[in-house]
């Protein structure tokens, strides 16, 4: 079954936790529930966003940088 | 060559702000904004708007040539910086320069010696203006380091020469620790900012937080006395005064005395504003830093002064000499600021981006309220927090706290939370309203006040 990881916030979406660092999550990449999946800068604060669901990530729908809106689909997770 | 048409390399209430400046003088406004901007206030007041790139800032108002071809498209033949982005960046001035456009400050090679702290304090030292005791630069010998804090006693803060923003610093309270952190701040300085250049200072305890106005015409220069503005949160300004009332008269004079000095040695242009610390028990100030641009606090100056700060700028950018003596800037009265922030102050400041569904201004005499809102104005979650600045003045510090009492009560920003509450329990507070405060004194306020802080 496919389930989506939502963004909490509206922000700008980083799927590394540095511009030189390997990202929190790829593609064929378990996830439980309270990984991090990317970072959302909101007013220039950064806020870890988690996985609510578990299985493996299948798709990241936004690009590293891409500007987000709250509620927006991040991930696509299939179990 | 006076300014005909200025291009805004900014936006928020800042933008407002230069907009209204720049219409009182009949200048024609071009406003530069990223997409998430297109609705903005500053965009609906200027004259023209020319779209330079995404949301993002790094990919618009960070964009040197994003705004160099707006202003070339639009025929601009200025541009103001504002504060923040670009409006410290030498190498942005010089473009703006060698591209034939007049830049709102000063020029490339003063912002540059200014911008690095080592260079700016030896600048303040041959200035003969106080500066917080220390090394002399850079620490390149742990030797000689251990002799300089031997020197001044400890505690010591360890500083990155690279840092910024409250960034790459550590306190130190004896030489124990001082031998363990030296190395370990080197290699942290290297990692964050790709320079492992140390200096040290000495850590003034519970001082306060003062800076100085000046205006020059990069050969004369004059003061608009000073701010207080110790009241900061996580190094941020959160309420600033003009003037601050605790400083002795003899201490004010020396201390702005010493900031035109510094002003004038550097031939500073246009409008900025010198940092110090001081120490109330020794009556004591020493100098941190100048900030090269306008502040987000100027309203406070313009408040006691009279003085428009940024008509001024653009006149001296526009070539006239600074028509002020300082004879001419009087100060009368006391004026308050507090920042409005898209922030929940009962969740630990959280940002609360939004739609601005309903917006109730005060009003009356000695009141202004300088901001980007409008009602139904959706607030991008792209840039900082800032909303507005609520500012009061007043003939005297009681009545404006009083004047400010009641102006928090009459504003209202519907749909999204703000610092409103925070400002409220400030300015009902027994030591705020005895200006018994230091730089440090909001963060330990804070940490009992959450229940007070809920809208």
């Amino acid at each position: 079954m496919s389930k989506q990881i939502l963004s909490p916030l509206p922000g700008t979406f980083y799927r590394k936790p540095a511009p030189d660092q390997p990202p929190f999550k790829d593609v064929g990449d378990a996830v439980a529930p309270g990984d991090v999946i990317g970072l959302v800068e909101v007013m220039k604060s950064f806020n870890e966003i988690k996985a609510d669901v578990a299985g493996k990530v299948t798709a990241f729908l936004v690009e590293n940088e891409d500007a987000v809106m709250a509620g927006q689909p991040l991930v696509d997770v299939e179990d | 060559m006076a300014i005909s048409k200025l291009l805004i390399a900014n936006r928020g209430e800042i933008a407002v702000r230069i907009v209204r400046a720049a219409r009182d003088l009949g200048i024609k406004t071009v406003q530069a904004h990223s997409l998430a901007d297109a609705e903005s206030l500053a965009v609906r007041l200027a004259d023209e708007a020319v779209e330079i790139g995404p949301p993002q800032a790094a990919k618009s108002y960070l964009k040197a040539e994003a705004i160099l071809e707006a202003a070339m498209a639009t025929g601009a033949d200025a541009v103001h910086p504002g504060y923040g982005f670009l409006a410290e960046n030498a190498d942005f001035a010089d473009a703006v320069t060698a591209a034939g456009l007049i830049f709102c400050g000063p020029s490339g090679e003063v912002i540059r010696t200014l911008g690095d702290k080592v260079a700016a304090r030896q600048v303040a030292e041959a200035a003969g203006i106080p500066t917080v005791p220390g090394s002399a630069g850079r620490i390149d010998d742990l030797a000689e380091a251990r002799r300089l804090v031997e020197d001044i006693g400890f505690p010591v803060m360890i500083k990155a020469a690279a840092g910024g923003g409250g960034r790459g610093i550590r306190v130190v309270e004896d030489q124990a620790d001082f031998e363990r952190y030296l190395p370990q701040a080197a290699a942290e300085a290297q990692a964050a900012f790709g320079d492992g250049g140390l200096y040290i200072e000495k850590l003034i305890a519970e001082a306060r937080h003062i800076e100085v106005q000046v205006l020059g015409d990069g050969r004369r220069a004059v003061h608009c006395f000073e701010r207080e503005c110790s009241l900061q949160r996580r190094r941020q300004k959160v309420w600033e005064e003009a003037p601050a009332v605790t400083l002795p008269a003899a201490t004010r004079e020396r201390l702005c005395a010493s900031a035109v000095a510094l002003a004038e040695h550097v031939g500073y242009s246009g409008a900025g504003t010198l940092e110090f610390l001081y120490d109330e028990t020794s009556d004591s100030f020493y100098f941190i830093e100048m900030n090269t641009r306008i502040q987000v606090e100027h309203p406070v100056t313009e408040f006691i002064t009279g003085i428009d700060l940024l008509r001024e700028m653009l006149l001296i950018a526009g070539g006239q000499p600074l028509r002020l003596r300082q004879e001419d800037v009087v100060m009368r009265g006391h004026a308050i600021e507090c920042r409005i922030n898209a922030e929940d102050p009962a969740k630990d400041f959280m940002p609360f981006p939004g739609l601005v569904e309903g917006l109730t201004l005060p009003g009356g005499p000695g009141v202004r309220f300088d901001s980007l809102l409008y009602p139904g104005y959706a607030i991008p979650p792209f840039y900082d927090s800032l909303l507005g600045k609520l500012i009061v003045w007043d003939e005297d510090r009681e009545r404006a706290l009083s004047r400010l009492r009641g102006a928090l009560g009459e504003l209202e920003v519907k749909g999204v939370k703000t610092t409103k509450p925070l400002h409220r329990a400030l300015a009902a507070d027994e030591a705020v309203r005895a200006a018994r405060f230091h730089t440090k004194f909001l963060e330990r306020w804070l940490e009992d006040k959450t229940s007070v802080l809920t809208e």
